[in-house]
């Protein structure tokens, strides 16, 4: 063999000058720059990463008290670092973009087409498939076992393999900054233009592979989550008396069942398209591009909701919380739900009502789209009616909850504008389709995450976060948010088209001034965020909440200590009505122990997630780089592992009813030391997670 | 409260040594939502084969290309590993006798194979007749959908030969038991698909 060979057999189509670094010493250009800068933050980082686990000898500890635990409350915990993490590098990329914009009228600006093109695919990629979807994932994972009473998850080693695969498509995104580049054909990847012919390098199929590993493991994460919801509910929890954000995660996760494969197959048809010179999406020999993009629809309408539902549970359950009040309306926020995940199948083709169909067709798909806005309003007024003649406190969960009411209604009315098809004709492709969207998942999924976030976060590690800080970042989020997004509005009924690298209309830039000053204010909240936490880190002796119901709440998690033993209860509660936890605070049923403790059986530790994480990611890359011996290990490795772990037959940890009771009452005499708490303390030291009952 | 019983043809846990009723339950309820999710991925690849059953772009179509003899032969060999596995499912809950759990799973095994050698021949005909993927948007389709399906009859012989050597180190345990009842609903869930890939793809072709 020529040592070209070799080189192509070792490193498939890998070259020197894939990497940023080089690129930029090459061409020295400001964008190749900003591309190598940012390639040094992920090697960097990396190194820093790892030099801080080697000095703090943190390396057992993070392996086997968490990449290898099967808990589901770890897991969910590791599930929104990760999804904080990526929110972290999508949100700069946003602010990179806004400043582009407002630089580049009529100069080149700070990145070139090319560079600006992997900017938004890489931000819309991050933020919906390893932002959003890992967000909502921890927080359904962390607490809808909590919340119906059980020990854990249907699926605790699937749910851990899920994480990994997400994980695993998380950092095949940051490879993709330092080494080679990504596509640049958006978040949708809309063929032909990502076919082969128009883009043969790796940025296209770093995003196939990044987004089919996180599908799976979506697609796992939605059939965990529902028959967990179906089948371990403890004895009395009927469906009916499920507090509502369970019902919203066994909505998401009904539809993630159906919704993921067809992402999966559409991107697997465009893996097939080039790298086997398949005909699925080809301008030619009978490809049709509109099969692509009726299954991404397919998969992305459902996706909106996928999004947004978990959100509308976090907000019932903090309006209900914060208002000391049973949630308004429960019935026919279930009923509303539901009505809202039969619908989102039935809308997709409002995503491209310009590409040909008649004008009947549209029509029906417009008047569909418009029909989900009933379920939502009814919804709306039900929040509204929670909160009247309750004992509102304005804590930062609250807050949020609050300007997601404001503003997402906002956001539905300019989506009933878009709906019409007639509307949509003049304003598709600008940026107020932009503005729209972001409208809704800002207020409707981030909003919703931050507030659940704040609102579980004593649950989870035992103190209270920083309500000072939070009401900082509160204000930076929303102020943030409608001094980004409504100028895009107006540009975009002007007519700037979305997805511009450079502006040629001057008078354009006072509104593109003030989206940046948004974009400056959004990534203030997200600092801000990574402030408060720091700080409620150093405080948490004066912020602990030992007794676990801090809010005074009505639902299940809020019956276990913060945080709650590995196995949530020392005896499975039994349910006779809807918000059980306050129903035995309120006839003396709270803070008993059991007359009776048992052995508990939890799942092992198994290092079968993190090696198939691993392994997915190493086979992802050996066929982004064409290095077919790394794809082949990859692929062997990740079969092997799944077929080992099935001879495995001791997968079970008993703790003995000595030590379940020993907790127990250790944590049952804390809670007889407490004071109990009022209300308006409630943001106070005074507040040891024994709340004030009331109503 | 009653207890739950479970009502899976075929399964009788024994002794709870190791599982419980209940989450026996649960892995075969789990199981029945993948193969749904599962049925998706196949109806999609249906729909597009529908769609692109005109996109021959001058390359052989349907009725040039397939074979009904060798399809209904195919049909035959797993619909009748259907049926072995059926057997070996019996011999598991009645009786429990090792031999016939054994040997039907071997006959299954022969027959997945039998019909998986069948099937490459079939493309490789194709293929030698210069009906590759490449050459039409209606191959690309054909060329997703069945290969699919032949993936799946793959996965499903190398899990019986995984499920022959569990048995043969742990006998006939709870969870083999779970395992051989899961991997049953698969390989009949592999048939269904067959069957209609058999209408759909080969008979539709023959009619045209």
């Amino acid at each position: 063999m020529t040592g070209s060979e070799i080189w192509t057999t070792l490193l498939g189509r890998f070259e020197w000058s894939d990497l940023p670094f080089v690129r930029a010493w090459e061409k020295g250009t400001l964008s190749e720059a900003i591309g190598a800068g940012a390639g040094g933050v992920v090697v960097v980082g990396a190194v820093l990463l790892v030099a801080l686990l080697t000095y703090k000898r943190w390396w057992k500890p993070l392996w086997s008290d968490w990449l290898t635990s099967l808990d589901h409350k770890k897991i969910g915990i590791m599930y929104i670092v990760l999804a904080f993490v990526m929110l972290s590098r999508a949100l700069i990329e946003a602010v990179l973009m806004r400043t582009q914009q407002a630089v580049a009228i009529g100069a080149p600006g700070l990145v070139g087409p090319n560079h600006f093109a992997q900017l938004f695919s890489t931000h819309g990629s991050i933020m919906v498939f390893f932002m959003a979807m890992p967000f909502l994932t921890g927080l359904i994972n962390y607490v809808v076992p909590l919340q119906i009473g059980a020990r854990d998850v249907a699926f605790p080693l699937l749910n851990s393999i899920s994480l990994m695969l997400t994980a695993g498509g998380a950092g095949l995104m940051m490879v993709s900054l330092a080494i080679g580049e990504f596509s640049t054909g958006g978040w949708s990847g809309y063929p032909p233009y990502t076919e082969a012919a128009y883009q043969p390098g790796v940025g296209p199929d770093y995003w196939i592979w990044a987004i089919t590993l996180s599908s799976i493991g979506s697609t796992l994460v939605g059939m965990n989550i529902a028959v967990t919801i179906f089948k371990k509910r403890c004895p009395g929890l009927k469906l009916m008396r499920m507090p509502l954000f369970c019902w919203t995660s066994l909505c998401t996760s009904i539809l993630m069942i159906f919704a993921m494969p067809p992402l999966t197959v559409a991107t697997l048809m465009l893996a097939l398209d080039r790298y086997l010179g398949y005909h699925f999406f080809t301008n030619d020999l009978g490809g049709n591009m509109m099969i692509y993009i009726d299954l991404f629809w397919l998969f992305g309408h459902p996706e909106v909701y996928i999004l947004i539902l978990p959100a509308f549970g976090v907000y019932s359950e903090v309006i209900s919380a914060f208002s000391s009040k049973e949630l308004y309306g429960y019935v026919s926020l279930v009923i509303a739900t539901m009505a809202i995940a039969v619908l989102s199948f039935t809308v997709w083709l409002h995503h491209f009502f310009t590409m040909g169909q008649s004008a009947d067709i549209n029509a029906v798909f417009g008047i569909a789209t418009m029909t989900i806005g009933i379920p939502t309003g009814v919804k709306v007024y039900d929040w509204i009616w929670t909160m009247f003649r309750g004992e509102v406190r304005l804590t930062p969960p609250m807050l949020f909850s609050l300007a997601f009411i404001v503003t997402f209604v906002l956001g539905g009315f300019t989506g009933i504008l878009l709906a019409m098809p007639p509307v949509d004709f003049v304003v598709h492709n600008t940026v107020f389709l932009v503005a729209h969207f972001h409208n809704m998942l800002i207020p409707g999924l981030l909003y919703g995450m931050i507030a659940g976030y704040q609102y579980w976060f004593p649950k989870a590690f035992g103190f209270r976060l920083n309500e000072r800080w939070g009401t900082v970042s509160f204000v930076c989020w929303v102020s943030g948010f409608y001094l980004a997004f409504m100028p895009l509005y107006v540009l975009g009924l002007a007519g700037l088209a979305r997805r511009t690298q450079e502006i040629l209309e001057p008078d354009f830039r006072p509104w593109l001034l003030v989206a940046l000053l948004g974009a400056f204010l959004l990534l203030a909240g997200l600092a801000t965020l990574f402030v408060q936490l720091y700080v409620s880190v150093r405080q948490r002796d004066q912020h602990r909440v030992p007794v676990g119901d801090p809010w005074g709440a009505r639902s299940l998690e809020w019956s276990v200590a913060a945080p709650p033993p590995e196995y949530n209860f020392a005896t499975i509660p039994h349910v006779g009505r809807r918000d059980p936890w306050h129903w035995r605070k309120a006839n003396g049923g709270a803070y008993k122990p059991a007359d009776h403790y048992r052995d508990i059986a939890m799942p092992r530790n198994s290092m079968v997630g993190p090696v198939v994480g691993l392994s997915g990611a190493v086979c992802a890359f050996g066929l982004v780089w064409h290095i077919w011996w790394m794809a082949a290990f990859g692929l062997a490795v990740l079969w092997a592992a799944v077929i080992a772990r099935s001879f495995v037959r001791r997968t079970k940890r008993v703790i003995g009813a000595r030590e379940v009771e020993a907790t127990d009452r250790a944590w049952l005499a804390t809670a007889a030391a407490q004071q109990v708490h009022p209300r308006e303390l409630e943001t106070t030291s005074a507040n040891a997670g024994l709340a004030e009952l009331h109503a | 409260m009653t207890d739950p019983q479970l009502r899976h043809v075929g399964l009788k846990v024994g002794g709870f040594e190791a599982i419980d009723v209940e989450e026996a339950e649960t892995g075969i309820f789990g199981f029945w939502v993948f193969l749904m999710s599962d049925a998706i991925l196949f109806a999609l690849l249906f729909a597009v084969y529908g769609t692109q059953l005109a996109a021959t772009a001058g390359a052989p179509g349907p009725a040039a290309e397939f074979k009904i003899d060798s399809a209904f032969w195919e049909t035959m060999v797993l619909l009748l590993s259907s049926f072995t596995y059926g057997m070996s499912s019996f011999a598991m809950k009645y009786g429990g006798q090792l031999r016939w759990v054994v040997g039907m799973l071997l006959v299954t095994l022969v027959l997945g194979l039998t019909f998986l050698g069948m099937e490459a021949n079939d493309f490789a005909v194709m293929i030698h007749d210069g009906a590759t993927p490449d050459r039409s948007g209606f191959l690309s389709a054909f060329f997703a959908l069945v290969p699919t399906h032949g993936l799946h009859v793959v996965a499903g012989c190398s899990w019986i030969v995984v499920m022959l050597v569990q048995v043969a180190a742990f006998g006939l345990d709870d969870r083999v038991k779970i395992n051989l009842l899961r991997l049953g609903l698969f390989w009949h869930f592999l048939d269904v698909i067959w069957i209609a890939i058999f209408s759909v793809v080969y008979l539709q072709g023959v009619m045209r």
